[in-house]
């Protein structure tokens, strides 16, 4: 046996050397390939290394070494988190899963030979490839911005240096000063994450710069738990806060990051802080792949593979699926039923069928908390909604502190669901 | 220094209520708070918790039988002994005491409170013979599940993968902050909680939408999956 092996490894060796590019090779086990290490990519790889108990050979592609979650990156602004515990390692994946964990960037997919590239130079065989590459930015979709002058105007949008970027800017605003924000028009990552992030800017500001103001851009007429936020900055922030809509040219915005100004319908406004939240599209690897249409890529409910190549799946925000909002819970949901039916098609584990379910919690203030949430099932034309619910206005202050204790609650466990 | 003093008292006397500051009248009210995971009494069995019978003086981590979280069994191991005072500590805020315990309850405030418990709790705890001639407290929840019902064996293998959607909340290492710990349930308390959700008995809107949508036989296989992860 050691014998056979040590030959097999010689000449693989060989062959390998033959080769233009060096390739990371598998012992004859289906390959899966999953490029994005969040949510949906992190749960996918877990769930079908776990389940799979070493038949499926799981590389994971992921560029940065610890992974700041984009979700509760809104209440370290607040100053209810720090950043350190939003940090999550990889080494549990790698270590007690066996998962291949490689820090590098996908740059490449070659479809018909099932290979992804990496900007390192290697390249990866797969059976089936997972892609859960989050967003990107729409380039021109804010004029005055690009992501040259993300410092300047931070997006804050994915989860790191950009929050502890903006948390800097807004903690430097002069008293009395302008926090704005551009937001973004759907679809877009975490629908009520603009507006929470806005409660808490306003609850930090209240604290350090109470006589500061807030502008908000909306190129939306309505927006996520609209009702429930409109509620809480009346108690909690009245007077601080001003949304001006598209009725009142919240899309017809024109931003210049040198001369710090937020320019809406023409109407110049000297800002301290700019939070430029862009349209978003599918992480880009998506559209290198050629699986997107228009910003997404479409995907079959039943097993989010892609409409485009059914050895592709698609999770998370960069999936064009149907009802479901762009949030890590929903990519954390996706991601298990894509394991399960990736895992019964290369190893014909029992695939049973899919169902999905989000649930989104929201700060508003100090143990004021809300939530909404839905369930979902998998139709021919896509993930569609079957039941929900929502916080309601008018909540005691007692249900509304266990619904952030829950939320606490629910970010150690999706945590521990993705990581180990 | 005046819980002391109480402990004291205890071990002195004959342990009437009055003696130990608490009213175990009210102490059986506020029982019920307890009584959906713990049982108490004549016929008690270990239930979501163990049973508290004779549970003063009693090493942690000893009720036979019962599957303690690896919080709890840590703390046993470092000699914990459930006295007047670890248990007036650990109702007062459970995981102060013992970090990761699976017991999710945010504790008794008030001192007033703890000692009512305690006192009703202590009338179960002289000796295996002092025990009332009660009827045991209670099923874990008010709410009849049709015995047609209760019998379905779930499949476990169905219930890992449906599982995925409680552990995008409820973590399998039984950790619990927040939300609760659901591992190791007997099963039939599962079942008998989750159709509690599904009809709308009890009041939690996740809950109540993720359980709305499982099917008889689904409840059963998560409940048979629950109860099997180590």
């Amino acid at each position: 046996m050691t014998f056979n092996r040590r030959i097999f490894l010689g000449s693989a060796a060989v062959t390998a050397g033959l080769l233009a590019a060096p390739m990371v090779r598998a012992q004859g086990k289906p390959r899966v390939v999953v490029v994005g290490g969040g949510a949906g990519g992190a749960t996918a790889a877990r769930y079908i290394a776990k389940d799979s108990q070493g038949a499926i050979d799981v590389t994971l592609v992921e560029p940065t070494r610890t992974y700041y979650t984009c979700f509760f990156s809104n209440l370290y602004l607040g100053g209810f988190r720090d950043m350190q515990s939003l940090g999550h390692s990889y080494g549990t994946l790698a270590a007690e899963y066996g998962i291949n964990v490689v820090h590098d960037w996908a740059v490449g997919v070659d479809r018909d030979a099932k290979t992804v590239t990496l900007a390192g130079g290697s390249s990866l065989p797969y059976d089936r490839l997972i892609l859960s590459p989050g967003i990107d930015f729409v380039d021109g979709a804010v004029e005055g911005w690009d992501l040259s002058s993300q410092n300047a105007m931070p997006h804050a949008y994915k989860g790191g240096s950009q929050t502890e970027l903006l948390n800097a800017q807004i903690i430097a605003m002069p008293q009395g000063g302008t926090y704005a924000m551009v937001a973004p028009p759907n679809p877009y990552r975490c629908p009520p994450g603009p507006y929470e992030r806005i409660s808490m800017v306003a609850h930090t500001l209240k604290e350090v710069n109470p006589t500061a103001k807030i502008l908000i851009a909306d190129p939306k007429e309505k927006f996520s738990k609209q009702g429930l936020f409109e509620e809480g900055w009346n108690d909690h922030y009245a007077g601080m806060i001003e949304r001006v809509g598209p009725d009142f040219g919240g899309a017809d915005v024109v931003v210049d990051p040198a001369a710090m100004t937020l320019s809406i319908d023409g109407d110049v406004n000297n800002v301290d802080v700019c939070n430029v939240i862009p349209a978003m599209k599918a992480g880009r690897i998506a559209e290198i792949a050629g699986i997107t249409e228009g910003s997404w890529a479409p995907v079959n409910a039943v097993d989010m593979s892609s409409k485009m190549d059914e050895n592709i799946h698609v999770l998370g925000d960069a999936a064009a699926q149907g009802d479901m909002p762009k949030s890590g819970f929903s990519a954390n949901s996706q991601a298990k039923v894509c394991a399960n039916a990736v895992r019964g098609a290369l190893t014909g584990s029992t695939v049973f069928p899919a169902r999905f379910a989000n649930t989104c919690w929201s700060l508003i203030d100090t143990e004021d908390g809300v939530k909404v949430g839905a369930t979902y099932e998998a139709t021919e034309e896509k993930i569609a909604k079957v039941d929900g619910f929502v916080s309601q206005t008018g909540e005691s202050d007692e249900l509304r502190a266990a619904t952030y204790q829950e939320s606490v609650g629910w970010y150690d466990g999706i945590v521990a669901d993705m990581f180990g | 220094m005046w819980r002391l003093f109480l402990i004291a008292l205890l071990g002195a006397a004959g342990t009437s209520q009055a003696e130990v500051g608490g009213d175990a009248e009210n102490g059986q009210t506020l029982f019920r708070q307890c009584s959906g995971c713990h049982e108490v009494g004549q016929g008690a069995r270990d239930r979501i918790g163990p049973h508290l019978n004779n549970i003063f003086d009693r090493p942690a981590g000893a009720a036979d039988g019962y599957r303690y979280s690896a919080g709890l069994q840590r703390a046993a191991d470092g000699g914990l002994v459930w006295t007047y005072e670890t248990l007036d500590d650990f109702i007062e805020n459970p995981r102060r005491l013992v970090s990761n315990t699976r017991m999710s309850f945010h504790g008794f405030e008030a001192q007033q409170e703890r000692d009512d418990l305690l006192a009703y709790l202590r009338q179960f705890s002289a000796s295996p013979g002092n025990i009332p001639e009660a009827a045991p407290t209670a099923a874990a929840v008010d709410h009849a599940v049709a015995p047609e019902v209760l019998a379905i064996i779930g499949d476990p293998a169905y219930g890992e993968y449906l599982s995925g959607e409680c552990t995008s909340c409820h973590q399998a290492s039984g950790a619990t902050d927040g939300i609760p710990s659901i591992i190791n349930w007997p099963a039939g308390d599962f079942v008998v909680v989750m159709h509690a959700y599904k009809e709308g008995v009890r009041a939690h809107p996740v809950m109540q939408m993720m359980a709305g949508r499982l099917s008889n036989e689904e409840i059963a296989a998560l409940a048979a999956y629950f109860e099997s992860i180590e």
